[in-house]
């Protein structure tokens, strides 16, 4: 069944978008992660104009992490003041994103920046994750006990002002490194159309010192405003948002990602990390291979101004 | 040269002698949800108060124009190992769609003076000025317009398409592709003897956004505040409430 999306302009199979949420939405609840980062550029792939991918897919991801926040909330899974502070950078971040994805656009640069933060991050995310996981697979191995993470490390971050004590974390530390993380992380969801759990994550973890039981709650908490925040940002910038090809994408995530959490748990963790690296790397690398092979048509049309 | 002028100053004349009379099978196309292409059907009679003119046999050319819009067309090149935007041409204005049909070879039944003059082929829609100094094949950039477009079936050169009946009735069917955009399409009719337009008359078909698809889209334009918010509010309640049926399924 076609269906014509009113502001992508395109007309697409709707049991292809059905598909292609549930595909992701399996992938999501396999590994734990939102997925933003595969569905995007399968949204290229198909023909989505990027500049709607990116927009739709903020709004996917507020509506596909908000499930998931009530039920951290209710097991008290999230560092509210943390999240807070996290959420003040990811406005600013996302402001500053917005801002430069329309200029790029003006100057009809954006797909290059969108492929190009894509390669990066996946290539280093995916890289570090699939070293990561190989050693613990080895360790695992060797021996079964588990190796405990050194976790109070005096370090820099101690030494910065503005600390702010993050009772749920059971933290004291400054405010600038979370803050900075939020940055980054508001940036790149408004660049990527992603959620960036896949950075704020281990950035928790390794940077900040958070313990591993509220990171994904509080994670999913600053996610959902700044996706939000992002999602406005486009509708009243770039008019991209596609509700139809949003709520399309949702419905067949949120029954993929329960196919996924049952697959999920039938798979061990480390198995599951190699796995999910090896997808990324996949994704990297067909990306990647796009931006260097000369591609059969030099030519692309676009509006005048870029709006 | 005289020759031209000579049917110019004719022209009147024989524009009196014969005449289209024009049907279509809709003068408007609703783009809806469900849209996937249409398929309108063009046809007509010549109307004559004498006999039917000896010399070559009549011919029809029947062009369907979608509006007309400025264009940014960029070329990739390879720097530094990717492959990047670099020239970039404005075209002044081309069509969103550009159907034309003919009786027979587009160079036989329309001369290259009449082309010039009424603008009917494809390449004569496309208007572009001003390329910048550092780019040296502009018309490189005008044929990828009519060439990206005619692979996704919006250009549609469609040479023995039109039927024609006793040098009297004819009738062609055009494909409207599934990525349309809304506008007025301007239908022109051209009858014409050797390469020469002795008739011509213009209708126009509606093709509008209806339904959800209008809501939805002016919406965005005109509200796009109230817009991003309702796509918030809906694709939390959508999202909420699937994953709340599938919870009351597990737990049953």
């Amino acid at each position: 069944m076609q269906i014509y999306l009113p502001i992508a302009e395109v007309s697409v199979n709707a049991f292809l978008l059905l598909s292609l949420g549930c595909m992701v939405g399996v992938l999501s609840g396999m590994f734990g992660v939102g997925g933003g980062f595969l569905m995007t550029p399968l949204l290229f792939f198909i023909g989505i104009p990027p500049v709607v991918a990116v927009a739709t897919e903020a709004n996917q991801i507020v509506a596909s992490s908000f499930s998931g926040l009530l039920a951290h909330l209710r097991r008290k899974n999230v560092d509210l003041r943390m999240g807070l502070v996290l959420l003040v950078g990811g406005l600013i971040g996302a402001a500053l994103g917005v801002m430069v994805f329309n200029y790029l656009k003006s100057l009809g640069q954006v797909d290059l920046l969108v492929r190009l933060c894509y390669v990066v991050f996946l290539g280093v995310v995916g890289g570090l994750m699939f070293i990561e996981s190989l050693r613990a697979l080895r360790k695992s191995r060797k021996a079964d006990g588990t190796p405990a993470r050194v976790r109070k490390e005096r370090s820099w971050i101690h030494a910065l002002p503005f600390k702010m004590r993050f009772r749920t974390s059971g933290l004291y530390i400054s405010v600038i490194p979370p803050v900075l993380v939020g940055v980054m992380v508001g940036i790149l969801a408004a660049i990527m159309g992603v959620g960036g759990g896949f950075i704020m994550v281990p950035a928790m973890i390794y940077i900040l010192g958070m313990p591993t039981k509220v990171v994904v709650g509080t994670s999913l908490f600053q996610i959902i405003f700044v996706t939000a925040f992002t999602t406005l940002l486009h509708a009243t910038t770039n008019f991209t948002v596609d509700i139809v090809l949003a709520v399309l994408l949702l419905v067949g995530g949120v029954i993929g990602a329960q196919i996924g959490t049952q697959i999920g748990t039938r798979l061990r963790a480390e198995q599951l990390r190699i796995l999910l690296a090896g997808l990324v790397l996949l994704v990297c690398g067909k990306l990647g291979f796009d931006l260097l092979v000369q591609p059969s048509e030099l030519y692309s049309i676009g509006p005048v101004g870029g709006h | 040269m005289w020759r031209t002028l000579l049917f110019c100053l004719l022209l009147p004349a024989s524009l009196a002698a014969e005449e289209v009379v024009l049907g279509l099978s809709s003068d408007e196309v609703s783009i809806t949800t469900r849209f996937d292409g249409d398929e309108i059907l063009i046809f007509g009679a010549v109307k004559r108060e004498a006999p039917i003119p000896d010399g070559p046999p009549l011919e029809v050319i029947i062009a369907v124009t979608g509006p007309h819009e400025p264009l940014t067309v960029r070329r990739k090149a390879r720097r530094s190992g990717i492959w990047i935007n670099t020239d970039t041409v404005e075209v002044d204005s081309a069509p969103s769609f550009y159907a034309v049909a003919t009786s027979g070879p587009l160079d036989e039944v329309l001369s290259q003076t009449e082309d010039q003059r009424y603008k009917i082929t494809i390449e004569r829609a496309i208007r572009s000025v001003g390329a910048p100094p550092d780019v040296t094949d502009a018309e490189a950039f005008s044929d990828a317009v009519i060439r990206i477009r005619t692979n996704a079936s919006l250009y549609q050169q469609l040479e023995n398409h039109v039927a024609v009946d006793q040098q009297t009735l004819f009738r062609t069917d055009i494909d409207l592709p599934a990525n349309l955009t809304e506008g007025d399409y301007a239908t022109r009719i051209f009858l014409t003897r050797d390469g020469q337009v002795v008739s011509s008359t213009e209708t126009s078909i509606d093709v509008r956004k209806v339904g959800l698809e209008r809501f939805l889209y002016s919406l965005s334009r005109q509200q796009p505040l109230v817009y991003g918010l309702m796509s918030l509010a809906i694709a939390i309640f959508a999202g909420w409430s699937a994953s709340t049926v599938f919870r009351l399924l597990r737990e049953r």
